[in-house]
């Protein structure tokens, strides 16, 4: 198996890197390039863009920032946000990012993960999933579609999807762990990467999260400071975590 | 020097071309066999399917000019499915040709999770690279390794590489400043 993954997540609206607790109350914290450039300099191993206004107001505006991040950043990133179509993600790819992440749209026509996958590589299309309690949510975790977790991740491995992105809805922003039952029952169901996202607050949580999922997505841990990604690593080596060495 | 990235409706064309400015190198990206053939480096970028992909090069008569770089003996770096489409053939889409300039197949991922997707140490130089691929050349031209699967495969004036170098920070930096180095020694 590659290397466990440390992987910031920025969440983007207009442009600009924003922040709240469980996707609501957004604040601007920072340019996307900028940060994006600064978590790879302290040893990132993917960034993740979300357009998190995209899907909420049926707007797509990654592509501009896809094209800036591609320009400083050497590492690979994904990004994610209203996506609807082959046009959309190509578009993104073609600026330099090297995943694309759908979510509702997947929901709304499942056909769209096969077309992606045909058209880009599997490698290049990530399914997000957002979940609570079971069962799957659309549009930033506001709406309940009423989908098993685990049954969509199967059908999205089966309809080609390369990795899974999954966030805990209940944990996101709260720092108390990872849902690892969850995690787990991934792992299980699905020969993917599985990226864990949703609730890290300490090392350990991390570190736990790695023994299961293939990658750590980081959001609010890191306080979108890439210091605090330095001193993490350096933790997560200690707990034994095999990093890569970024130097 | 002069390089040209061979476009061919497959491939992230963009970012090797990013990583070559980062480099100092002057590169363009190509859509036809003459700028490719004359080219001091030619390099066959690649994400996507096997087939899509030998399908776009044949349609843009680029497979020609490669064969005729290669027994010019002129330098070639093919990354990820630009590696595997060097090979005989590839298992991937129910089997496709592949141009062979390098003795081997590509074969699919049997061992851990598929796509293989990360940052994984080559051997015999330590360096981590990241990788995100389902196939992996079984080649006796394969000269370092990843987890015992060919990561760099060396052939006449073939380079192929199973990572991808412009993806791969400072890690890939190094090995793209190397490689065009020895290209620059040879032109």
């Amino acid at each position: 198996m590659p290397l466990p993954r440390l992987i910031p997540c920025l969440d983007v609206a207009d442009g600009r890197v924003v922040k709240g607790v469980n996707f609501r109350n957004l604040q601007d914290v920072g340019d996307p390039v900028e940060l994006g450039a600064a978590y790879s300099d302290a040893g990132a191993d993917e960034l993740v863009f979300l357009d998190v206004a995209a899907t909420i107001t049926n707007r797509v505006s990654a592509v501009d920032v896809a094209a800036r991040v591609a320009e400083r950043v050497s590492i690979p990133f994904t990004v994610g946000g209203g996506i609807r179509s082959v046009e959309d993600a190509t578009a993104l790819l073609e600026a330099g990012a090297d995943k694309i992440s759908v979510n509702s749209a997947a929901l709304a026509r499942p056909q769209l993960v096969e077309e992606l996958a045909d058209t880009l590589g599997s490698q290049a299309v990530v399914v997000a999933i957002d979940t609570e309690n079971g069962r799957v949510h659309s549009h930033a975790g506001t709406r309940d579609v009423d989908r098993d977790t685990v049954l969509w991740a199967r059908e999205c491995e089966a309809r080609g999807a390369g990795e899974l992105l999954v966030t805990s809805i209940d944990r996101d922003g709260t720092r108390s762990g990872y849902d690892l039952e969850l995690l787990a029952q991934l792992r299980d169901a699905v020969s993917l990467p599985v990226i864990a996202s949703g609730g890290a607050g300490t090392a350990a949580h991390i570190a736990a999260a790695l023994e299961v999922a293939q990658a750590a997505l980081l959001a609010s841990i890191l306080h979108e400071d890439p210091d605090r990604l330095v001193s993490l690593r350096e933790e997560l080596r200690g707990l034994g975590v095999p990093l890569r060495d970024a130097a | 020097m002069k390089v040209a990235i061979a476009a061919y409706g497959a491939g992230n064309v963009r970012s090797v071309e990013l990583a070559l400015a980062r480099l100092g190198a002057e590169s363009r990206i190509v859509h036809e066999a003459e700028p490719l053939l004359d080219a001091d480096l030619a390099v066959l970028p690649g994400v996507g399917s096997a087939a899509t992909a030998m399908t776009g090069l044949r349609e843009r008569g680029l497979d020609a000019a490669l064969l005729q770089r290669a027994s010019l003996g002129r330098p070639i770096l093919g990354i990820c499915l630009g590696l595997q489409l060097a090979l005989d053939e590839s298992e991937e889409d129910g089997g496709v040709a592949g141009l062979g300039l390098v003795p081997g197949r590509a074969v699919r991922l049997r061992e851990g999770r598929v796509p293989r997707i990360g940052w994984s140490v080559v051997e015999p130089s330590g360096e981590a690279y990241w990788f995100a691929h389902s196939y992996a050349a079984e080649t006796p031209a394969a000269t370092a390794t990843s987890e015992r699967l060919a990561a760099i495969v060396e052939h006449g004036s073939f380079v192929g590489v199973q990572f991808h170098p412009e993806k791969s920070g400072a890690a890939g930096h190094r090995f793209l400043a190397t490689y065009l180095e020895q290209c620059l020694s040879r032109v």
